[in-house]
């Protein structure tokens, strides 16, 4: 097993037990990876590179409110190439890029560029909170930006401590198709 | 948006996952659909009526084995398939294999019948019936299967929309061989496979719509 593998499987472990800090981490690391990976790609397939950041962060959210679909048994790296790898097809298909070019089985490709030169993506987080409903947008708000803990969002926002957990996820959910949808029209 | 910012609000008191086990939704779903291709089976077509005949309960075992083969592989494969990447853990070859080997024995036991019985052991007499009700009663379960993987992440959309069909052309074939009187192994390797296959292709070519993410 290759390290990479190993480190970032056992850092995704403890992210799904809820470990903020190996989370924290692990996305990071992805986020360079995924960089490098698509700013390859669709250098090859002679595609806007100014979308490879917009491409990023939907794989990343999509990474998120699909990381249940993991199975720890199960290497991890394969997991998340082919995510982005699938991120990757549905953007041609969308910018009416040619598939056919596209390795089929290429895992180690997502850890081949480690590219940490980051630009702004087109995407407003502040716009895309607005098409939340007001309850959901809340909860995101307060626990995953101002970093509240569920029970002192609860009390801000004069809900019950399921409620804004049920609301953070629903709201994560809806940010990550509003991203995909958004991009595919 | 900056993607550090994201990186940093995504995992922002990240929840430990709840785990949904893609075995578990999928056989409910499926379950369910099958209950539901059941009752509409028994509502517009009803149970044959001659099962005191040896004959015919052989050959409601043949046709519900049949269909219960391609259910079980089409389930088996599905569960792997809803996980991104699970499709290169899905053997076609191995899919294929019940339509073959209902091939061969159709093949052997057309060899084994005078050329003028071919025509009725092959076209049989309700294979519009057939033709019609499976694809139509296989809707529900399909329904349901989608359902189920739209909570997971299929990657490859095409061949989990084809399996989905075919898992929903084998339940709503199930259902069907209750009520068959068509008892002939070419009449089940012809109609069955196709009615079952034509529900694989619709469901390729819908699943891509409606299991995108």
């Amino acid at each position: 097993m290759n390290p990479v593998e190993g480190e970032l499987k056992s850092l995704m472990t403890a992210s799904l037990g809820g470990d903020e800090g190996a989370y924290r981490i692990v996305l990071g690391r992805l986020s360079r990876y995924l960089r490098g990976y698509y700013k390859a790609r669709l250098a090859q397939t002679a595609r806007s590179v100014a979308d490879v950041e917009d491409l990023v962060q939907d794989t990343l959210l999509a990474i998120h409110v699909r990381r249940h679909t993991y199975d720890p048994d199960q290497p991890f790296t394969p997991w998340v190439y082919a995510i982005a790898r699938y991120k990757l097809i549905d953007y041609l298909r969308r910018t009416r890029g040619s598939v056919k070019n596209l390795p089929i089985d290429d895992v180690q490709a997502i850890a081949a560029h480690d590219d940490h030169v980051a630009s702004e993506s087109s995407l407003d987080l502040d716009r895309l909170l607005e098409r939340l409903p007001p309850k959901v947008r809340d909860a995101i708000r307060y626990v995953k930006l101002d970093g509240l803990s569920v029970a002192e969002a609860a009390a801000r926002g004069g809900m019950s401590e399921s409620a804004v957990k049920v609301n953070v996820h629903r709201g994560m959910k809806t940010l990550s198709a509003l991203i995909a949808r958004g991009r595919r029209s | 948006m900056n993607t550090d910012h994201l990186v940093r609000m995504i995992s922002t008191n990240v929840e430990a996952v709840t785990y949904r086990e893609p075995k578990r939704m999928v056989l409910i779903s499926a379950g369910l659909g099958a209950v539901t291709a059941l009752v509409a089976m028994l509502l517009f077509l009803g149970v044959r009526t001659d099962l005191a005949e040896p004959r015919a309960w052989l050959f409601v075992v043949v046709k519900s084995a049949f269909a219960g083969a391609i259910i079980g592989m089409s389930l088996a494969n599905l569960t792997r398939i809803v996980r991104p990447g699970g499709e290169r853990r899905v053997s076609i070859a191995l899919g294929l294999l019940p339509f073959g080997g209902a091939l061969i024995v159709a093949t052997t036991s057309l060899v084994m019948t005078p050329l003028s019985d071919w025509k009725v052991m092959i076209v049989g007499e309700d294979w519009l019936l057939c033709l019609l009700c499976i694809p139509l009663n296989a809707i529900v379960p399909f329904a349901a299967i989608i359902w189920a993987m739209r909570q997971f992440a299929p990657t490859n959309l095409m061949l989990a929309g084809a399996m989905a069909g075919r898992a929903a052309g084998g339940i709503s074939a199930f259902m069907y061989s209750l009520h068959c009187t068509d008892d002939s192994f070419p009449f089940i390797a012809v109609w069955y496979s196709l009615t079952i296959a034509l529900c694989a292709v619709l469901g390729a070519v819908v699943g891509q719509r409606l299991l995108r993410w």
